[in-house]
């Protein structure tokens, strides 16, 4: 079987009241789901791994081949629970050891 | 060489000078090394040095920009008669066929870009396209409305940027992507942009390049027009005097 290989993405959020971090990979999905509907999204193997409200930083997860479309879903996000926010990606790494390393540098 | 990142069409929406400011600040801390910001046609150049200079102390290179929006092809040519050596960029926003055309052609021109989200009120076919590539027009792409638009509308638009996107590739036109913003939160990052443009069909070295490359290339290419010892493309005054 075919080994997938992992992306793991470093974000910052940019909101005026932070979210909790169940509302914030459900705008996550949203967004992936109004852009490539749900056969893209369930190919992008999204999954949370970190998130911090105090600091806006989030970790997140995803397959190496669908990074493109959650970078692009990301980009699209204009809100988080109804109030305007925006995700920038900080880093992006194979491993989270490497991403925790870049990120702390 | 490191690359620098540009974002041309910054258009803060009451031109308050804090809010110029915080625009740029972001786009700063976003990662560009040059922005363009939209004037009005009638404002003084002393404002644009103030900003320029702001600008500078941020870190962010700034480039004025105007943004034409005539009603006829006549209108578009004494608009230009008027700000083309004032502004370093000159935007023309095509809402009829005949202004496109003119905008096309004119080698005053930098950059045509189409607000309508009605596909039939975008212009850039491949008639435009070709005139467009004899010329020195670039196609910019703003993403602000990719952004703020969903549904039926961004499915539309979406689709009209692809057909868009092909035509000026097969024609060689330099597409440059811009934000089209006025609020620091719609603002994205230079990679963020390109991976935007991926929603219509633009490879990922392509993107960088519209987000890099192409806008540093108009910029580049007019300030040496504006700069006093400039003859012709090539040619510049390097001493006056009695002695040459």
């Amino acid at each position: 079987m075919k080994t997938i290989k992992r992306r793991y993405l470093a974000l910052e959020i940019d909101c005026e009241k932070m979210a909790d971090s169940g509302e914030f990979m459900g705008a996550v999905w949203d967004a992936l789901v109004r852009l490539y509907g749900e056969h893209g999204a369930s190919q992008t193997g999204l999954g949370l791994i970190h998130y911090d409200s105090g600091e806006r930083y989030a970790v997140i997860r995803t397959g190496h081949t669908a990074l493109d479309m959650v970078r692009a879903a990301l980009a699209s996000m204009t809100q988080i629970r109804d109030k305007p926010a925006a995700v920038h990606v900080l880093r992006i790494s194979g491993t989270i050891k490497a991403l925790h390393k870049e990120t702390a540098r | 060489m490191k690359r620098t990142f540009a974002d041309l069409h910054l258009c803060p929406e009451n031109r308050k000078s804090e809010d110029m400011i915080r625009l740029l600040e972001k786009a700063s801390e976003l990662g560009y090394g040059l922005v363009a910001m939209t004037f009005g046609q009638s404002v003084a150049l002393a404002e644009i040095e103030k900003l320029r200079k702001t600008g500078k102390h941020i870190g962010v290179d700034v480039a004025s920009r105007v943004d034409l929006k005539p009603g006829t092809a006549d209108d578009l040519l004494r608009d230009l008669r008027r700000v083309r050596r004032k502004f370093e960029l000159v935007g023309v926003s095509c809402d009829s066929k005949s202004v496109s055309r003119q905008a096309a052609k004119d080698r005053r021109v930098d950059m045509l870009f189409f607000p309508s989200i009605d596909f039939r009120r975008r212009f850039f076919d491949g008639a435009e396209a070709e005139l467009a590539s004899t010329g020195v027009a670039s196609f910019e792409i703003d993403l602000r409305p990719l952004l703020v638009l969903n549904g039926p509308s961004r499915i539309r638009l979406l689709s009209s940027l692809r057909k868009e996107v092909a035509v000026s590739k097969h024609f060689g036109v330099p597409i440059i992507i811009s934000s089209g913003v006025s609020e620091e939160l719609l603002m994205r990052k230079p990679m963020e942009m390109a991976a935007l443009a991926s929603l219509f069909d633009l490879k990922q070295e392509a993107a960088i390049d519209a987000v890099s490359k192409n806008p540093v290339a108009v910029i580049k290419r007019n300030r040496e027009k504006l700069s006093p010892g400039f003859v012709a493309p090539g040619i510049r005054i390097i001493r006056k005097g009695s002695d040459c």
